[in-house]
């Protein structure tokens, strides 16, 4: 649920205290002539929960993606704990910010192939305890073996919040984690979802069209409309009145 | 029959490919009959292929009276042809031209030139032109086929392609099972064709040596010389030209340029 106007002010006063994990300054995406992100700028404090929302078509995918480093802005700069993120490699930026696609798009082979196919890249290996401990993180215990042919959407979705998980990112970045899912899984990804972010104290932006998403998951929210930032702050605020 | 009535030899070729043509156009008028609708694609193709061979044989009977050097340029025009053919479909990948024309010049190139200085392909322009030919024809059919294998692998993962970036894995780890599944599928015709190299068919090397009464085990000798190099050169070319694909879809920021099939 989204908090009273006094107690965002009061948490907002805090989060400046803290220190800023991610900054966005002035980012802007233009493609084949046409304006998909206009000069967007924020900022998120570690362990801060925010949604990305707004109608089909505003840009919030893009917007993530683009934190993630999958596509290149046209202008702008985004800022990982200070430093411009084109300093960084792009495997240790993606490593840093785990970024949990729509589609789960597991590889094929089984459940324990995909969580070690991060740590892998990198040269790390993942122990059977290490997959044990992901698995339950995401209420998959024993799932290890299973090939991945045999999962419902639901649970293929929860071994690619896993999968993101093996590489102990700082933050998470979930672009519509449950838009493909059905209520009943929607339900289970959510929970597992929120379940993780308070275990890991991870900072986590989620990408959402669902009003009800952002009440139940986030503490903040910004509105995205055409490309714009048209609004950022608590959650009721927001919701009440875009 | 018509050898008894024409003696010389061309107007006797001229004839035989004119009785061909007439076979030709007697199933041209069957699949009118049949309305398929490939009258016009049969007899576009039957008078390209007749042209172009012709001309070609007048043309090699000029370069065969030439000194050995003009094999580099002929083969050289081969190629370049060979890899504006073989791009033909995958245009829209960056550099495909370059990559091609690398790709067979390496393999066709070397093979060839390997082949002639070791004496294995004769050294004179009656065995370096057409064995070369077929070579480049190897290449560049192996290369179109791997060309857009891969170009269709890429377009049908980007999902999992993007997946795999996104877990910090580096391109080249992300693009390296369609990479493999791009050379294997285009070199599986050739493995075939070595597999059933005179058991289903005998191919045109060989079968021309015997027509000319050429001892048929040394024809038999000489054709997995021709098949064995095509194969070589194959392999050369697409394994260069992989190589130097899978960058071109990524950019320096290590983000997926082609997005998918609709793209593409």
């Amino acid at each position: 649920m989204g908090l009273p106007a006094v107690e965002w002010w009061i948490l907002d006063k805090m989060r400046q205290k803290q220190h800023s994990f991610l900054s966005v300054e002035g980012l802007t995406y233009v493609i084949d002539g046409q304006t998909i992100l206009s000069d967007i700028s924020f900022e998120v404090s570690a362990g801060e929960r925010m949604a990305i929302f707004g109608p089909s078509g505003s840009g919030k995918s893009t917007l993530i993606r683009m934190i993630n480093r999958l596509d290149e802005p046209t202008s702008g700069i985004i800022r990982v704990e200070g430093e411009d993120y084109r300093n960084i490699p792009p495997s240790s930026l993606r490593r840093r910010l785990g970024m949990v696609l729509q589609n789960p798009n597991l590889f094929p082979g089984t459940v324990a192939d995909n969580l070690s196919f991060g740590p892998l890249s990198h040269g790390e290996s993942l122990t059977e305890d290490d997959i044990r401990t992901l698995l339950t993180g995401v209420d998959l215990e024993g799932f290890e073996n299973r090939d991945i042919s045999r999962l419902s959407g639901g649970e293929a979705q929860r071994v690619n919040l896993a999968r993101t998980l093996a590489n102990k990112p700082e933050a998470l970045l979930l672009d519509e984690p449950t838009s493909a899912l059905d209520e009943a899984a929607k339900a289970e990804v959510e929970a597992t979802i929120m379940s993780v972010i308070n275990a890991h104290q991870v900072t986590c932006i989620l990408v959402t069209h669902d009003p009800e998403q952002v009440r139940r998951l986030s503490e903040r929210v910004m509105l995205l409309e055409d490309g714009q930032l048209v609004a950022d702050g608590p959650v009721a605020e927001v919701l009440n009145v875009g | 029959m018509l050898g008894r009535w024409i003696e010389n030899q061309v107007w006797l070729g001229a004839a035989q490919a004119g009785v061909t043509m007439v076979a030709a156009l007697l199933v041209v008028w069957l699949t009118v009959r049949l309305k398929l609708g490939l009258k016009k694609d049969i007899l576009v193709a039957l008078g390209r292929g007749v042209a172009q061979i012709v001309l070609v044989g007048f043309l090699l009977t000029v370069i065969f009276g030439a000194d050995l050097w003009i094999a580099v340029p002929v083969i050289m025009i081969m190629i370049v042809t060979a890899s504006v053919m073989t791009i033909k479909r995958v245009s829209q990948i960056p550099n495909a031209l370059r990559i091609s024309l690398l790709g067979i010049t390496a393999g066709a190139g070397l093979v060839i030139g390997v082949m002639t200085f070791l004496g294995v392909i004769e050294q004179d322009l009656t065995s370096i032109i057409p064995i070369g030919s077929m070579m480049v024809y190897g290449a560049m059919n192996t290369n179109a086929l791997m060309m857009e294998r891969f170009r269709s692998e890429v377009g049908s993962h980007v999902g999992q392609i993007e997946a795999g970036l996104a877990l910090g894995a580096s391109p080249e780890q992300v693009i390296r099972p369609y990479a493999r599944r791009a050379v294997t599928s285009a070199l599986t015709p050739n493995i075939n064709g070595l597999r059933s190299l005179g058991i289903v068919w005998i191919p045109g090397a060989m079968a021309g040596m015997v027509l000319a009464g050429e001892n048929p085990a040394y024809a038999g000798f000489y054709q997995f010389v021709v098949s064995g190099s095509i194969f070589v050169t194959a392999g050369i070319t697409v394994l260069i030209s992989i190589a130097l694909l899978r960058k071109q879809v990524f950019s320096e920021a290590e983000q997926l340029l082609l997005r998918s099939e609709a793209e593409l």
